[in-house]
């Protein structure tokens, strides 16, 4: 619950700052697709690897990514994540297992492949996670990947989010059918759709994917259906402009991931309103505290513009 | 002649077109004509890219085409590469399609179906095959665009025989290079600047050709030659009227396609003046200021006052603060420097 609403606060208080135009950085919101993020990321270890795409504020932050800096990347600050090179799309902490995020979609799928490669050929019993969305499955990577990690028998977990949407384009326009999951099957994968507001169903896949991956069982695939609330890209809703019909939102956001959850552990007794303004409290202090130091610290110099081309 | 003029201001725009009565069209509106008329009269053309049909249509570039061409202009699964190869194999089939992306840094998910297929068939069939397959692309700039969405590798594909590469920066030369790369029969890069989209100028209604390999002297001048490759064009305007005020009378030379190039402009600009600058949106090593730069060496050497200086990008990916942002961006500022170096001010 607290990671979920974590993540959905971080994001709302992008959507309310945007407009002051000081957040110079092009940001993919995740609004409305949370339960994913927590579902999958909430059980890894910390040395586990996460890599993400332009959509990644949600599963670092559970990962395990500190805040401030990723705050200050936004603003494009010194000691922002990445020292204000890359901004909301590359968003990263190493010491959380998240080495890096490429805006190029399907650059994610080999990459935490490779770093699955590293943990088996160390045999230090790391697994990774790959996300990506819908219209990534139809890069050749996607293929590519789900073939070789499946030949070796890699301790990786795809994470297809199917928000049905690529840019403006529906998944109707671009795939011949939507069961992502049944491709990933043909490769001899253990693959499975869940509904990606049920964070609870994603965890329950999560936990038996990451379990198969450390005991040498190889790959795992899990397919999401969700939403994205926003555009996509920036804070707004992109249905003004014709994107896509606003009932089909307005069906999803009483599907809110956050809402559902809250109302399943408030009527178990698990949650009360009292305990859940606390959590809220907590949540938005930290944040609070995360935007005051990520806004303050220096913007990078000019000479800062030639290192980190090498290391 | 007011189609060699590039527009910058409001009074430029009044001066060239309100005046004479001409029309003016914005750099993304005439890509759209072009596409428009291309599709209106030859019938093997067609429109393919990520979300062309989307309501924003590549910046405004494709809006509405979809509605005119059913079937003719579509989007397409996130397959940059298998999409690339079904487009020139439709190409070797007779087709003339125009493959769209919003940005150049999703060409190299298709250096493949590029660099060894499509750039390489007319040799390898001995002519007997060719691929009329036209890319587009546009370089991003500013708003913590960053290093996977603002690059421009046109340099990487002109080392690449086999591909023909423009670089329309005036409204004018979009819309004419544009039919003019659909038409040629071979695969042409066209390269676009996303801070060209909103700059007007004229643009005739009929459906016209610029031809490829032919530059343009977009401002006449004795003391420096500034040979300026797309949004450069601009900031070499911007910078000659600033060295005018001192004296220095710049030549600014917009080659307009890279390749072919038009050497013979670039060298008879220099043994007028017999200075030369060169500049270029890409990173300075391999850039293909460096190749104009070279070709003055071989072929101006005698003709030259000074030695070249490049106004490239720096040797970095491009960042994403917008501290960093400044300092990456070169143009007007270092035209200027340059030239007052070259001439001794
Ligand atoms: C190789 C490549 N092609 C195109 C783009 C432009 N682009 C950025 S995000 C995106 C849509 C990706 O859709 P999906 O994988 O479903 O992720 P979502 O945005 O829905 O989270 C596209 C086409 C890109 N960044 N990289
Ligand atoms: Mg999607």
């Amino acid at each position: 619950m607290r990671a979920m609403l974590r993540v959905r606060r971080f994001e709302d208080k992008i959507v309310e700052v945007y407009g002051a135009q000081d957040m110079k950085t092009p940001v993919h919101l995740s609004i409305g697709q949370e339960a994913v993020a927590a579902g999958v990321c909430l059980d890894l270890k910390k040395e586990d690897y996460v890599f993400t795409t332009h959509r990644n504020h949600g599963h670092i932050l559970v990962k395990g990514a500190a805040m401030a800096p990723m705050v200050a990347e936004l603003y494009g600050r010194a000691d922002g994540c990445s020292g204000g090179k890359g901004g909301s799309m590359h968003m990263l902490d190493a010491s959380a297992g998240c080495l890096g995020t490429s805006a190029i979609v399907g650059g994610s799928i080999p990459l935490g492949a490779g770093a699955a490669l590293a943990s088996l050929l160390r045999g230090d019993g790391r697994i990774a996670v790959s996300f990506f969305g819908d219209g990534a499955s139809e890069e050749g990577l996607f293929h590519e990947t789900l073939n070789f990690s499946a030949l070796k028998k890699l301790p990786v977990f795809f994470v297809c989010e199917n928000n049905g949407y690529a840019t403006n384009s529906h998944i109707t326009a671009r795939q011949p059918h939507s069961d992502i999951a049944r491709r990933a099957a043909s490769y001899g994968i253990p693959s499975v759709s869940v509904d990606g507001n049920d964070v609870l169903a994603i965890h329950a896949a999560a936990s038996e994917a990451a379990a198969r991956a450390r005991s040498g069982g190889g790959p795992s695939f899990m397919e999401c259906s969700t939403y994205r609330w926003k555009g996509h890209v920036g804070p707004d809703c992109d249905h003004l402009k014709g994107c896509r019909p606003k009932e089909e939102l307005d069906k999803w956001m009483e599907r809110c991931p956050v809402k559902a959850f809250k109302e399943v552990l408030m009527k178990s007794g698990i949650l009360t309103a009292a305990s859940y303004d606390g959590i809220l409290r907590e949540i938005d202090a930290e944040i609070a505290g995360a935007w005051a130091k990520g806004r303050s610290g220096p913007m990078p110099g000019p000479e800062e513009l030639y290192k980190d081309v090498y290391r | 002649m007011p189609w060699t003029k590039v527009l910058i201001d409001k009074s430029d725009l009044e001066d060239t077109l309100g005046k004479q009565g001409l029309r003016g069209l914005s750099y993304r509106d005439a890509l759209r004509e072009a596409q428009r008329q291309l599709l209106e009269t030859d019938p093997s053309v067609f429109l393919i890219g990520e979300g062309i049909d989307d309501p924003g249509g590549v910046f405004g570039s494709t809006v509405g085409l979809h509605k005119e061409f059913p079937g003719r202009v579509m989007d397409m699964p996130i397959a940059e590469n298998g999409l690339t190869g079904i487009a020139a194999g439709a190409a070797m089939a007779g087709m003339r399609p125009v493959f769209i992306h919003m940005r150049v840094d999703f060409l190299p998910m298709c250096m493949d179906m590029i660099v060894n297929h499509a750039a390489k068939w007319s040799y390898m069939t001995g002519g007997r095959v060719g691929v009329p397959l036209v890319i587009r692309s546009i370089t991003g700039r500013g708003w913590g665009s960053a290093a996977q969405h603002s690059q421009a590798l046109h340099a990487m594909f002109a080392h690449v025989p086999g591909l023909k590469i423009i670089m329309p920066a005036s409204p004018y030369d979009a819309k004419g290079l544009m039919i003019a790369a659909s038409e040629d029969g071979n695969p042409v890069l066209c390269f676009e600047h996303r801070w060209l989209y909103d700059f007007t100028g004229y643009v005739p209604a009929e459906k016209y050709s610029v031809p490829l390999g032919k530059g343009v002297i977009r401002r006449e001048g004795r003391s420096v030659t500034i040979v300026a490759l797309s949004l450069m064009v601009y900031e070499a305007v911007k910078a000659a009227r600033e060295l005018a005020a001192e004296g220095i009378e710049a030549e600014i030379v917009d080659p307009r396609t890279i390749k072919p190039l038009d050497e013979e402009i670039i060298l008879s600009s220099v043994k007028k003046t017999g200075r030369l600058i060169v500049a270029d949106t890409g990173s300075r090593t391999g850039s293909f200021a460096s190749h104009i730069a070279s070709l003055a060496a071989e072929k101006a050497w005698s003709d030259l006052k000074a030695p070249v200086r490049l106004v490239c990008m720096p040797d970095v990916p491009v960042p994403a603060s917008p501290a960093l942002e400044n300092a990456y961006y070169r143009g007007k500022a270092e035209i200027c420097a340059a030239a007052r170096e070259l001439c001794g001010i």
